[in-house]
């Protein structure tokens, strides 16, 4: 097994509750308990409501594509074998958008609002990444 | 409030790497400066500078001190500013604050960086870190992918298709260049064509290589003073009369806007407030075109042009000199290069040249008021300036 060269998470404070759920594959978010706004980034605190009344919701892991790139060239060294790679912002169905990739499919084929689904990139031992990949439609 | 003037400017040639660091480009910028205004080092009140990377491209930690020393302006208080790529102008924004406050009467602003020195692996990762690199360095984002990212969006939310909107990107380049090309001090000085454009390599897919500015080394600067002293000290004064800034979060954060840039809107409005003119006065603008979306972006966020139809103005050929406003005369960062933390007072140097009428093949005719818009960031942070001829 090669070892894992590309930028890893930094965990804080705030957002470690979400990066201990994606090494079980649960993806958590944070929820405020007046005012209802599920939230990204994590924060002690709601920034619609200032309320700190908070509690964990594990959201679906669907979503559609708001919007994508795809690199072609690397900044770093890591991405270097993953070119092209598809970086994206991805409209969770529970409201935030967030970052990710798109995986498991042509770059060429990403297009957006197309419906997407998690898939976990497990990287390390400490860490799996929240990744994505397009929702086979079966007919 | 005092009213507040720039007397002098100043700006070293912008370039890829060489050998000066950036409290030698910021000296040499500040001197021309300070002749410019008929002023000796000595006074000058306060130093406000702008720089982004010293730490990581040099390895020095405050440079401001260095340059007070350097051009004998011995122990003036001397802040630095890190915005990303707005920090001299939010220096800029603080220094016209002091003098407008009546607090100072002649104060030094301006910026330097070396951005190209550390070759453009270092550079993308530490300009990444101007965007909210806790969760773009994993999934490997940094700026041309958020422009990726923001191209896709523009043609999505406004019907505009893609290989069209390329073309108006293109061609935002192309008027870059061609204005980089007639500025001595431009990092870039050749014409490319549609063809150069469309054919270069792929960046960060739709972005390709001509749509991206480059990392540039330079220094620039500018004195700014009360009217009172500006009245002794010239009779080409051109006064600040408006100034904005606003921050906003990740791009996550910015969901209900894109790819509007809401703090550009709200930093706009309080300079057009201040002036009391509106985007239509405005004869010629230095905006932050770091990659050539950003251009058509920033024109609508400023009010220039309605959302979702900047592009076809760019092919109308309505933003280069002699059409309804012209929109970076220097080549823009794009062509003249972009050391960030020179990037925002070498916005304010092409303004003041322009309206004093001294940009000889380049010049807008005419010129009354002029604006600066620049972007930290992906809109972390905005910084709008508004200037005016005094005579």
């Amino acid at each position: 097994m090669t070892t894992y060269n590309k930028p890893l998470p930094q965990p804080n404070a705030d957002d470690e509750f979400f990066w201990r759920g994606c090494k079980k594959h649960k993806f958590l978010f944070q929820k405020c308990l007046d005012c209802g706004l599920i939230r990204w980034p994590p924060s002690f605190l709601c920034p619609q409501c200032w309320s700190g009344n908070t509690t964990i919701i594990e959201a679906s892991g669907k979503g559609k594509v708001y919007t994508y790139a795809v690199y072609h060239l690397a900044y770093h060294e890591g991405f270097k074998s993953d070119l092209p790679y598809v970086t994206a912002i991805i409209e969770l169905e529970e409201g935030p958008h967030f970052l990710s990739n798109i995986t498991e499919c042509n770059p060429g084929d990403v297009k957006c609002d197309m419906p997407v689904e998690i898939v976990w990139d497990d990287i390390t031992a400490e860490f799996s990444l929240p990744k994505f990949k397009p929702v086979r439609v079966t007919t | 409030m005092r009213k507040v003037a720039v007397l002098g400017v100043g700006m070293t040639k912008f370039s890829g790497k060489q050998t000066k660091t950036a409290v030698e480009l910021l000296a040499e910028a500040a001197m021309d400066a300070i002749n410019e205004s008929n002023l000796k080092p000595k006074d000058i009140q306060a130093l406000f500078v702008g720089n982004g990377l010293g730490d990581f491209s040099e390895g020095q930690m405050q440079p401001q001190a260095f340059v007070a020393d350097y051009i004998g302006a011995f122990n003036i208080p001397a802040n630095r500013y890190e915005n990303a790529c707005a920090s001299s102008s939010a220096a800029f924004r603080d220094a016209f604050m002091w003098v407008a406050s009546g607090f100072y009467d002649i104060v030094l602003v301006g910026g330097a960086e070396t951005a190209a020195k550390m070759g453009t692996p270092l550079a993308t990762r530490t300009f990444a870190m101007g965007s909210d690199s806790r969760y773009e360095s994993p999934c490997g984002l940094t700026f041309p992918g958020v422009f990726g990212l923001l191209t896709h969006l523009y043609s999505k939310k406004y019907g505009i298709p893609l290989e069209k909107l390329k073309q108006q990107m293109a061609q935002v380049s192309i008027n870059s260049h061609y204005y980089g090309a007639r500025n001595a001090k431009a990092h870039f000085r050749k014409e490319i064509t549609m063809d150069d454009a469309m054919n270069s390599a792929m960046v960060s897919q739709p972005l390709q290589l001509y749509d991206c500015c480059p990392f540039s080394d330079g220094g620039s600067a500018v004195i700014l003073a009360s009217e009172e002293k500006a009245k002794k000290l010239t009779n080409k004064p051109v006064y600040v009369v408006g100034v904005g800034q606003a921050s906003a979060g990740n791009l996550m954060s910015q969901k209900d806007y894109l790819p509007r840039i809401r703090s550009r809107e709200l930093a706009s409005k309080q300079a057009y407030d201040m002036a009391k003119l509106g985007p239509k006065d405005i004869d010629v603008i230095e905006l932050h075109d770091c990659f050539s979306i950003a251009t058509i972006i920033a024109l609508e966020s400023v009010g220039i042009f309605e959302y979702g139809k900047s592009g076809e103005a760019v092919m109308k050929g309505e933003t280069k000199i002699g059409g309804k406003i012209a929109v970076n005369p220097s080549g823009g960062l794009k062509a003249k290069g972009h050391p960030i933390g020179a990037t925002g007072t070498a916005q304010v140097y092409e303004i003041v040249k322009q309206l004093r009428g001294e940009c000889g093949e380049r010049q807008v005719e005419g010129a009354k008021v002029g604006m600066t818009d620049t972007l930290g960031g992906d809109g972390g942070t905005i910084c709008n300036a508004i200037l005016q001829r005094g005579w």
